[in-house]
């Protein structure tokens, strides 16, 4: 036996397939008597329909058939579900006003669903869509969320008031006003955090196909869980039972939490599929995706954070407005309040918080989880704030958190969370000294000899990973099971093919799950498949987001890894004629204490499947154990991040000169893709903080439509990152792990505007901090 | 109306009927069922179709197969040895972990070879820039620009 695998920078087993051109990824996916289709899309953010004329778009060539929402009503389709219900301040359920697959009556976004058109090439069905005339009535809009619940703002749902889903909060508002009360100093901020389009480079695809043979679908979805969207398709909006749909999802082009949810277009695909009896395949172009792909963040925050004379923090107070979009997406309910309130603690023991949350409709793309969902817009908060209390009350920023940092375990926040461990002066040490915090002074003195601005931030985030124990999600309003399961399955020749529920859409879940699987049953990594991402063949999942797959996904696999060990342990037993109580498993083998007796997995294996000498009376043939876990609590991934910018007052242009990230994920696996995954979420939090932001105008236009208007970051915008961990292992799941794939996202934009108001001398300014806001703040400051 | 365009692609000599309007990209995707060329966009931003043509990387999305008649093309399918061996780009892409969901990565290696051929030892900062055309959302960039630099030298050795 080599070394252990756990802990060891392996290289990808996926990369092979991905460099040469081989990946399956859904629009790979050529079904035989293909036909295509395209929406009719809404031009207007708000507006009745009057008509739809489809003659001219039935006559264009190639056309099969056009199905508007009239179609699905008569088909009794039912509307897109929210798997999260809220209750409001008042006892009652949130407001969820029906969300059509295809627009009954009313537009209310632009990329809203009128029809689909199902044609024998993509191009004809692209040209017929074109054909669609739909008379509007247009509807005055609203697009911001702060003045959705305004008196004489238009109206989007005729069952939400006040264009309210709910007003939610959490924490106890007197204590936390006392407080406030006998303070010495209160910090008080005014928060947007920019909404945000997500972006996976591959794009949506769904494609559908019904069998009349076995009266089955199949559904070919670029989707982060394949199982949780066949659930919410066959029960809440086809009436299917579940045994007649499979969902396959193989090679996923980046997700960042855009393709959890059900969509409206995998819906439509899969019933047009059973009306034309042909395989129907959409494929999103760029321009649809940034219409219609769910969104993230879009919070409008006043955030107050109340001290004593010498830093240390009283209370917190905050009150939000989230802006959901046209209608509830999947989660939608849940990141501005469960995902995002309970980390208002941070790292930190602020005794009382307070947070009440307005979640509105408006007429735009609805918001969902984006990588981070919720932790990053609480990190926000919570950092801008420490950040801007420390300035202040002239205090080190450093200083105000490790003034403030909670060191004992497990911690019970006033805001529903139990931390079990952590060690933030630890991340933040190791962040200072690998960041050379010390020659910070030398260098500003040096930007500042070349005419350049210098400022340095800090962000040390928590987040809540490894979603979730079920029964602590069902209390909060959860309509789903959180939990994962994993099934290993032992070759007669002691190969193994391991299947989870957990889903991979870059972060190389073939690697790290199968460095677990070879290092446990003691065998080489090549011997190991993971298998993901198809009902068919996997038993059941919960699939990826919230950090969760290794932490959650990795246990089940873990635990079933334990029950084939455990069955393993009985037949070598009796091969060797020994007391199962006797036996080791160890480095791949069964050995007899005290003996030189040994039994390797493969061998036992083999007689697991030619049960020739068997103890037939105990057990049956066979070596294949499934498992599901559910864990006993989130796991606290936690950092500290100092980020160091230049700017060019001349210009307003931002220079990233150093970012360091410190991490604490626990137990690591794989540190080369635990490290790519940091690099990516800091980019796309850097990308929050310097170049990304959705932009609508009044009519509720998007102006942000493309990669050429929404500026995704290049490889110019970024520098090399400076990033390292700190462990402390979880404590309650049997790999010690906590989840890494969101904190770079949940952390940076914290540290650079931080970073950047420093380096402006200002309290705040929005994001993103592009050069023409930059330049105007420190115009704005100048003539102030 | 019908088009007939021919071409070489990956070395074998091929032609296609097709409507005037039909991009390179979808001769290559849809009648070659080449599929490891990606369509990322509609405004030529995210480099995910790169090809090389007469061995220059073009953006297969923004051309169309008109514009490819009797041209030699190869896409990511032509890059590895016949025996599959990977390509000096390809392993260092896979050595330096600069690939994540592998969506992008087909154009970012055919836009790094041609770099490559004519930068044998690029800085961090010209890696960057030679990067304008590609857009990845999963890396952070940080380790594709790690491996194009190795990927550039182990060309330049012969490797």
């Amino acid at each position: 036996m080599g070394a252990p695998l756990i802990g060891a920078r392996v290289e990808r087993k996926e990369d092979y397939r991905f460099l040469t051109g081989a990946g399956q990824y859904t629009d790979d996916v050529e079904l035989p008597r293909q036909s295509y289709a395209a929406f009719v899309r809404s031009p207007h953010a708000h507006a009745v329909i009057k008509k739809i004329s489809m003659v001219k778009a039935k006559a264009s060539a190639g056309v099969l058939a056009i199905y508007t929402g009239e179609d699905f009503a008569a088909a009794k389709l039912g509307g897109l579900p929210c798997g999260w219900l809220i209750t409001d301040v008042n006892g009652q359920p949130m407001k969820e006003p029906p969300h059509p697959c295809l627009a009954q009556g009313k537009v209310r976004y632009v990329g809203d669903q009128v029809a689909i058109v199902v044609a024998e090439t993509q191009a004809q069905a692209r040209d017929a869509a074109e054909l669609v005339e739909v008379d509007y009535e247009v509807l005055p809009a609203v697009v911001d969320g702060s003045k959705a619940t305004a008196k004489d703002a238009p109206q989007l749902h005729e069952g939400a008031p006040d264009n309210t889903c709910y007003v939610w909060a959490i924490g106890d508002k007197a204590a936390t006003d006392a407080a406030f009360a006998k303070a010495a100093h209160v910090t008080r901020l005014d928060l947007i955090n920019n909404r945000l389009i997500p972006n996976a480079i591959e794009p949506r695809v769904a494609n559908g196909s019904y069998s009349r043979a076995d009266d089955s679908y199949t559904l070919y979805v670029a989707s982060q869980n394949p199982h949780v969207e066949r659930l919410l398709m066959t029960a809440f909006v086809m009436g299917l039972p579940e045994h007649k749909v499979r969902v396959v999802s193989q090679d996923v082009g980046g997700g960042f939490g855009s393709k959890i949810y059900l969509y409206a277009e995998d819906v439509a695909v899969t019933w047009a599929s059973k009306q034309v009896n042909r395989p129907v395949k959409w494929t999103s172009d760029r321009s649809e995706a940034f219409l219609t792909d769910a969104h993230g963040r879009d919070h409008h925050t006043i955030a107050e954070l109340a001290m004593d004379k010498d830093g240390h923090f009283l209370g917190m107070r905050v009150k939000t407005t989230a802006n959901v979009g046209a209608y509830l997406s999947t989660f939608a309910s849940c990141v501005p309040t469960i995902l995002y309130a309970t980390l208002l603690a941070g790292q930190y023991k602020t005794p009382v918080i307070h947070c009440e949350v307005t979640a509105v409709f408006t007429n735009t793309t609805p918001v969902d989880a984006y990588r981070g969902a919720g932790r990053p817009e609480a990190t926000y908060v919570v950092e801008r704030l420490v950040e801007t209390a420390a300035r202040e009350m002239k205090i080190d920023p450093a200083d105000i958190r490790r003034r403030n940092f909670i060191t004992a375990f497990p911690y019970q926040t006033p805001v529903a969370l139990m931390y079990d461990i952590g060690d933030y002066n630890a991340t933040m040490d190791a962040a200072q000294k690998l960041g050379d915090v010390a020659g910070y002074p030398a260098r500003k003195k040096a930007s500042e000899a070349k005419g350049k601005l210098r400022g340095l931030g800090y962000a040390a985030y928590i987040e809540a990973c490894g979603i979730a124990p079920s029964a602590v999600a069902g209390a909060l309003g959860a309509r789903a099971g959180l939990f994962e399961a994993g099934e290993v399955r032992v070759h007669p020749t002691g190969s193994v093919t391991v299947f989870t529920g957990s889903h991979s859409h870059g972060q190389g879940h073939e690697t790290t799950f199968a460095q677990v699987v070879a290092d446990r049953l003691g065998m080489p990594i090549e011997n190991v498949d993971i298998v993901h991402g198809d009902t068919s063949k996997v038993l059941f999942g919960m699939g990826t987001y919230g950090s969760r797959s290794i932490a959650v996904g990795g246990t089940a696999i873990v635990k079933a890894l334990d029950k084939v060990i455990a069955k393993g342990k009985k037949i070598a037993a009796h091969l060797m004629e020994a007391a199962e109580s006797d036996v080791v498993f160890e480095n791949g083998a069964y050995t007899v204490a005290g003996t030189d007796k040994k039994k390797m997995f493969g061998e036992v294996a083999f007689a697991a499947y030619v049960p020739h000498n068997y103890p037939h009376d105990k057990l049956e043939p066979g070596l294949n154990e499934n498992a599901f876990y559910d864990p006993a609590n989130f796991t606290f991934p936690a950092g500290t991040y100092v980020c160091e910018v230049e700017v060019d007052p001349e210009t307003g242009v931002v220079k990233i000169e150093k970012f360091t990230a410190v991490d604490d994920f626990g137990n690591i696996i794989n540190p080369m893709i635990v490290e790519g995954q940091v690099h990516g979420g800091l980019t796309q939090g850097i990308g929050q903080a310097l170049t990304e932001g959705c932009q609508y105008d009044a009519s509720g236009q998007l102006l942000t439509g493309s990669f050429m208007d929404y500026c995704l970051p290049r490889a110019s915008d970024v520098p090399f990152y400076q990033v390292d961990t700190r462990v402390t292992a979880c404590t309650h799941n049997p790999l010690g792990v906590k989840g890494c794939g969101e904190a770079g996202a949940i952390g940076a934009p914290a540290a650079l505007m931080n970073a950047i108001t420093d380096a402006l001398g200002v309290k705040d300014m929005p994001m993103p901090a592009t050069p023409q806001t930059v330049w105007r703040t420190l115009k704005n400051k100048k003539a102030a | 109306m019908a088009v007939k365009v021919s071409l070489k692609v990956n070395g074998k000599s091929v032609s296609a009927e097709v409507e005037e309007r039909t991009l390179l990209v979808t001769v290559i995707r849809e009648n070659l069922r080449l599929t490891g060329t990606h369509v990322g966009c509609d405004t030529a931003q995210c480099g995910a179709c790169t090809v090389s043509m007469n061995g220059k990387a073009v953006k297969s999305c923004s051309m169309l197969a008109m514009q490819a008649e009797g041209a030699d093309v190869m896409t990511i399918e032509g890059v590895a040895k016949p025996d599959g061996t990977l390509h000096p780009m390809q392993a260092a892409f896979k050595e330096h972990h600069g690939l994540q969901c592998g969506f992008c990565t087909p154009g970012m290696v055919m836009n790094a070879i041609d770099y490559a051929k004519h930068h044998p030892d690029p800085t961090e900062e010209q890696i960057r820039e030679a990067l304008e055309g590609n857009l990845c959302r999963c890396t952070g960039y940080h380790n594709i620009v790690k491996a194009i630099g190795a990927g550039a030298r182990a060309m330049a050795a012969g490797k």
